[in-house]
C-alpha cells in the first residue's frame, strides 16, 4: 500500500457529554480506504458504525463531538475544519447515501432542482450546463427517460429509483469518497442487488472509495473488498472480505458468520450469540465482548486487546495474540 | 389541476348557498319585516300592499331563490334605518376595513415568519427565549387593551399619532384609499399594529414549532451531507416545508381579523364594516346584518379556495393526488 489512502482515520474518538457524565460512543477507531476500494463496516445496531460515518462527515448531532484522533481525506486533515469549511467538503469531496430513500429527498423540490442545486454549489456551473449534467447523472445511475424524469418530484419515483436519485446526488460533484449508510436496508431484495451492483460499478469506473455501512453481511460479501467489524464502539476485526468470511479471527465475527443462513447448505440450526451488546455507558472492563465470548480467558476480563495483525488482517483478541506470539 | 380547481369552486358555491340560506332565515325568524317597516298610522291595506310588493306571500322556496339571485347580483335590499342601498353602504365601508386587515396581515407575516425562524434556529439562546416569553404576553393581551395602550402612549402622551379616524382618503373609483396620503398612512399605523400583534405572535410560534420539526427530518440532514450551506437549508429547504400551515392559518385569520377589526375599529373609531355592523345591530337593521354575514362568509370561502389552490402550487404531491 504505497498510495495515499483516500480516507485515513486514526484513533478516532467520539464522545457525548451528558448529565450523567460523558458517554464514549467511538474509541480508538482506525481504518483506511484506498482509491477504488469498498470498505464494508458491519456490526449490530448501536455498535457505532453509522456514528463513524457521520463523524467523518462532521455531521454529529450536538452535543456529540470528535474528541480525539484524526481524519484525513486524501492526505488533508478534515476533522479540525470549521462547519463552514466542511460545507465545501461535504457533497464535493465526500458524497453521502442515506438509509431511507423515501425521506432523504426534499418532497417539495423536483429531483432536477436538488441535483442542480448540488452541482452548482460545488462546481459553480451555469444553470443550463448543470441541468445537462443532472440528466447525465440520472442516465449513469440507470434511470430510464432521464430528460423527462429530471423534472419529476420524489414522490413520483419508486423506492429503488429514489435510491438511484440519491446516488446520483452523492455523485453530483464526483467525490473521492462516498459514505453509504445502510443504502439497501430499506429496499427489497431484488432492488438491493441492483443498487449494490451499481455502487460496485461506479466505484470501479471512477476509482471512488466507498465506506459501506451496513448490518447485512450478505451485502458486504457481494460488494466490499475489505470489511471492518465493529462492536460497542470499537473495531474488533479488519480484513479482506473473503478471508474474514472463510476464516474469522475474532470470536464475535465468528458468531456473526455463524448466524447467517447459507443458501443450499444444510445447517440444522443457526447459531446465535447469547446476550446483547452492552450499553455504551456500561461497557465491561477488559474486552467489551468478554461476557458473551465462548472462548473467554482471565486476561480478557482485565486487559483490553488492541487491533493486532492476525491471519491476513487484524483483530482485537488475546486469543490471536497468543497464537502469533507464542 | 383543472379538475381540482373546479371541484374546489363547486364546493365553495355549495357553502355560499348554505350561508345564504342562514342569512335568509334571519329575515324569517327576526320578526315580521312588514311590522318593522311600517309606522303606526298605516292601515291593514297598506300592510297588505307592502307584503305583496315585498313578495312575502310567495312560497318559502321562491323567496329563498329570489334572495339568492338578488344577493348574487349584489342586491341585498334597502337598509331599514336610512333607506339606502345596503350594498352601497357596505361598499363605502369595505375599503377601510380591507386596508386595515391587509396591512395588519402583511405586517404579521413580515415580522412573524422571520422571528419564528430565528427563535427556532437560535433555540436556547437568551434573545430567542426572550422573544418566546414576549410572545406569550402578545397572545394573552386582548386587542382592545393593546389599542387603548397604544393610543395612551403615542397619541395622548407623545402626541405623535392620531388617536382616531382614517385621515385623508383618496377616491380610486369606488375604492377609497388612505394609503396614498400622508395623514392616511399615519392614521393606519396604530390600528394595524394593535390588530397584528396577536397574529405576529401566533405566526411566530407556529413557524418556530414547524421549523423545529422539519429541521429534524432526514432530508435536512441529507441536504447538509450534500454540502448545502446552513442558511440555505434553513430559509429554502426547511422554510418551504413549514409554509403550508402558515398559509392556512394566515388565510383563515384574515377572516378572523375582519371579525377582530370590529373591536379595533371601535377603539380607533375607524370607519369600516365593523362599525357599520355594530350600528346595524343596535338598530336591528336586518338587511345590513344579513348582507354583512354573506359578504364576510364570501371572503372566508374565497380565501379557503385560494388556500387550497396554493397548497397544490406549493406541494407537488397534492397536484396528482386529486385526479
Amino acid at each position: 500500500m504505497t498510495q495515499t489512502p483516500i480516507l485515513d482515520v486514526k484513533a478516532l474518538r467520539v464522545e457525548f457529554p451528558g448529565r450523567h457524565g460523558t458517554v464514549t460512543a467511538l474509541a480508538d477507531v482506525s481504518f483506511s480506504i484506498q482509491p477504488g476500494e469498498i470498505l464494508g463496516v458491519v456490526g449490530e445496531s448501536g455498535a457505532g458504525k453509522s456514528m463513524a460515518g457521520l463523524a467523518v462527515q462532521g455531521l454529529l448531532e450536538p452535543p456529540g463531538r470528535v474528541s480525539g484522533g484524526e481524519v484525513r481525506l486524501d492526505g488533508r486533515r478534515i476533522d479540525t475544519l470549521t462547519d463552514g469549511e466542511m460545507e465545501k467538503v461535504r457533497g464535493k469531496e465526500i458524497g453521502a447515501i442515506f438509509q431511507d430513500p423515501l425521506t432523504s429527498l426534499n418532497p417539495l423540490f423536483s429531483v432536477g432542482q436538488q441535483l442542480v442545486e448540488t452541482i452548482r454549489l460545488h462546481l459553480g456551473l451555469d444553470r443550463k450546463t448543470a441541468r445537462a449534467r443532472a440528466i447525465a447523472l440520472l442516465t449513469e445511475v440507470g434511470i430510464p427517460a432521464p430528460d423527462v424524469r429530471v423534472d419529476h418530484y420524489p414522490h413520483q419515483f419508486s423506492g429503488g429509483m429514489r435510491q438511484r436519485v440519491v446516488i446520483a446526488l452523492a455523485l453530483a460533484a464526483r467525490p473521492k469518497l462516498i459514505i453509504a449508510d445502510e443504502p439497501t436496508t430499506a429496499l427489497d431484495v431484488s432492488i438491493q442487488a441492483q443498487i449494490t451492483a451499481l455502487l460496485r460499478k461506479l466505484c470501479d469506473d471512477h476509482g471512488t472509495a466507498v465506506m459501506l455501512v451496513t448490518h447485512d453481511m450478505g451485502v458486504i460479501a457481494e460488494t466490499a473488498d475489505r470489511v471492518a467489524v465493529m462492536y460497542a464502539g470499537r473495531l474488533v476485526e479488519v480484513g479482506p472480505v473473503a478471508e474474514v468470511i472463510a476464516n474469522p479471527q475474532h470470536p464475535y465475527t465468528a458468531g456473526l458468520m455463524g448466524s447467517i443462513p447459507a443458501l443450499g447448505a444444510r445447517v440444522p440450526m443457526l447459531t446465535q450469540i447469547d446476550g446483547s451488546m452492552p450499553r455504551l455507558d456500561a461497557i465491561p472492563a477488559g474486552c467489551a465482548f468478554n461476557p458473551r465470548c465462548p472462548k473467554v480467558m482471565d486476561r480478557c476480563r482485565v486487559e483490553r486487546p488492541e487491533l493486532m495483525p492476525s491471519g491476513s488482517g487484524q483483530s482485537a483478541c488475546w486469543l490471536k495474540a497468543m497464537e502469533t506470539t507464542p | 389541476m383543472l379538475v381540482f380547481i373546479i371541484k374546489r369552486l363547486l364546493n365553495a358555491v355549495m357553502v355560499m348557498l348554505v350561508v345564504a340560506f342562514l342569512a335568509f332565515l334571519i329575515f324569517r325568524v327576526a320578526g315580521d319585516p312588514v311590522e318593522l317597516m311600517v309606522n303606526e298610522m298605516s292601515t291593514q291595506d297598506d300592510r297588505d300592499r307592502l307584503r305583496e310588493s315585498l313578495g312575502l306571500n310567495d312560497s318559502f322556496i321562491t323567496q329563498y331563490v329570489r334572495f339568492v339571485v338578488n344577493a348574487a347580483q349584489g342586491n341585498f335590499g334597502i337598509s331599514f334605518r336610512n333607506g339606502q342601498e345596503v350594498l352601497g353602504l357596505i361598499a363605502e365601508r369595505f375599503p377601510a376595513t380591507m386596508e386595515l386587515v391587509l396591512v395588519a396581515t402583511i405586517l404579521s407575516l413580515l415580522i412573524g415568519v422571520p422571528l419564528g425562524v430565528l427563535t427556532a434556529i437560535h433555540r436556547g439562546r437568551w434573545h430567542s427565549e426572550t422573544l418566546q416569553f414576549l410572545s406569550i404576553v402578545g397572545v394573552s393581551l386582548p386587542s382592545f387593551v393593546v389599542g387603548i395602550l397604544l393610543i395612551l402612549v403615542f397619541s395622548v402622551t407623545l402626541g405623535i399619532m392620531p388617536a382616531f379616524g382614517r385621515g385623508e382618503v383618496v377616491q380610486l373609483g369606488w375604492w377609497s384609499t388612505g394609503l396614498l396620503t400622508h395623514s392616511g398612512r399615519i392614521a393606519l399605523v396604530l390600528p394595524a399594529i394593535s390588530l397584528s400583534l396577536y397574529q405576529i405572535t401566533l405566526i411566530m410560534r407556529l413557524v418556530r414549532a414547524e421549523m423545529m420539526e422539519v429541521m429534524r427530518s432526514d432530508f435536512i440532514k441529507f441536504a447538509r451531507a450534500r454540502g448545502v450551506p446552513r442558511w440555505r437549508i434553513q430559509f429554502r429547504h426547511a422554510l418551504k416545508n413549514c409554509l403550508m400551515p402558515v398559509i392556512t392559518m394566515t388565510a383563515m385569520n384574515v377572516g378572523a381579523l375582519i371579525a377582530f377589526a370590529l373591536i379595533t375599529e371601535t377603539v380607533f373609531q375607524w370607519p369600516g364594516m365593523g362599525m357599520l355592523f355594530i350600528q346595524a345591530v343596535t338598530f336591528i337593521d336586518i338587511p345590513v346584518m344579513s348582507a354583512y354575514l354573506c359578504i364576510i362568509s364570501f371572503i372566508f370561502v374565497v380565501l379557503n379556495t385560494i388556500v387550497d389552490i396554493t397548497y397544490a402550487l406549493i406541494d407537488p404531491r397534492l397536484r396528482n393526488a386529486t385526479r
